[in-house]
């Protein structure tokens, strides 16, 4: 999520922190896992956020303005992606997501949640995951093809 | 007018799309998808990215001394609290 291991490391640390702070709070409303994978959500947001990295909230990728979501794909087909993608490629355009996008791609096409889990963990709609994965891989997808034209056009 | 699966406009199709491979569906024998050439490439690119996805980012076991700096740093949180 934050494409450092050491950061990672400090991220879980204070994961942890957060939980023995909290753990009082916690009243059984959700199943013990979904709310910790919340709570450490919760932390790796308020460090994107600290860092000015994401240009978008999580928020705002639930609901974003016209201008930031990705084109759809209604002209010639000027070039698509060929079978096998460069994996550094990959991850660069996932790194370069905004936070609301890489999260939820990550959680479900990376880390293989269901929508259904997504939706207890982030507080949104089932159809609000379902639509902003798709956001996501239609931004990848822009991404992936400005990247490396050369290398697809025939 | 309302438009009947087998007719569907690209707009339509791409807007039902997230749905529609949420759900599971043989998407690649929707009427559209062999009809269109261009959504085609589409629902192509976005298997292949999410086929990719799965290859990204391998589990990083986290360092032994992590768990010592963790307990440390509670314990510090700990004796914090206990001299206020």
């Amino acid at each position: 999520m934050v494409g450092n291991v050491a950061e990672a490391e400090d991220l879980t640390q204070e994961a942890f922190l957060q939980l023995h702070r909290k753990i009082g709070t916690f009243r059984g409303d959700s199943a013990f896992s979904t709310w910790l994978h919340r709570l450490a959500i919760n932390v790796v947001l308020m460090q994107l956020r600290k860092k000015g990295l994401s240009l978008i909230s999580l928020d705002e990728a639930m609901d974003p303005a016209p201008d930031e979501g990705p084109g759809r794909s209604f002209g010639a087909p000027d070039l698509t992606l060929t079978g096998a993608i460069d994996r550094l490629a990959l991850e660069r355009a996932v790194h370069d997501l905004p936070a609301g996008y890489r999260l939820i791609f990550i959680l479900h096409d990376v880390e293989g949640y269901e929508h259904n889990e997504i939706a207890s963990m982030l507080d949104c709609s089932i159809g609000n995951s379902k639509s902003q994965l798709h956001k996501a891989r239609l931004k990848l997808r822009d991404a992936l093809r400005a990247q490396a034209p050369e290398e697809t056009q025939p | 007018m309302t438009e009947d699966r087998d007719n569907l406009s690209c707009a339509s199709f791409q807007a039902q799309l997230p749905e529609l491979i949420a759900a599971g569906e043989n998407v690649a024998a929707h009427p559209h998808v062999l009809s269109c050439e261009l959504c085609r490439a589409l629902l192509a690119d976005l298997e292949t990215i999410a086929e990719a996805a799965r290859q990204l980012f391998p589990i990083v076991e986290p360092p032994e001394e992590l768990w010592e700096h963790i307990e440390a740093a509670l314990q510090h949180e700990e004796d914090g609290s206990d001299s206020r």
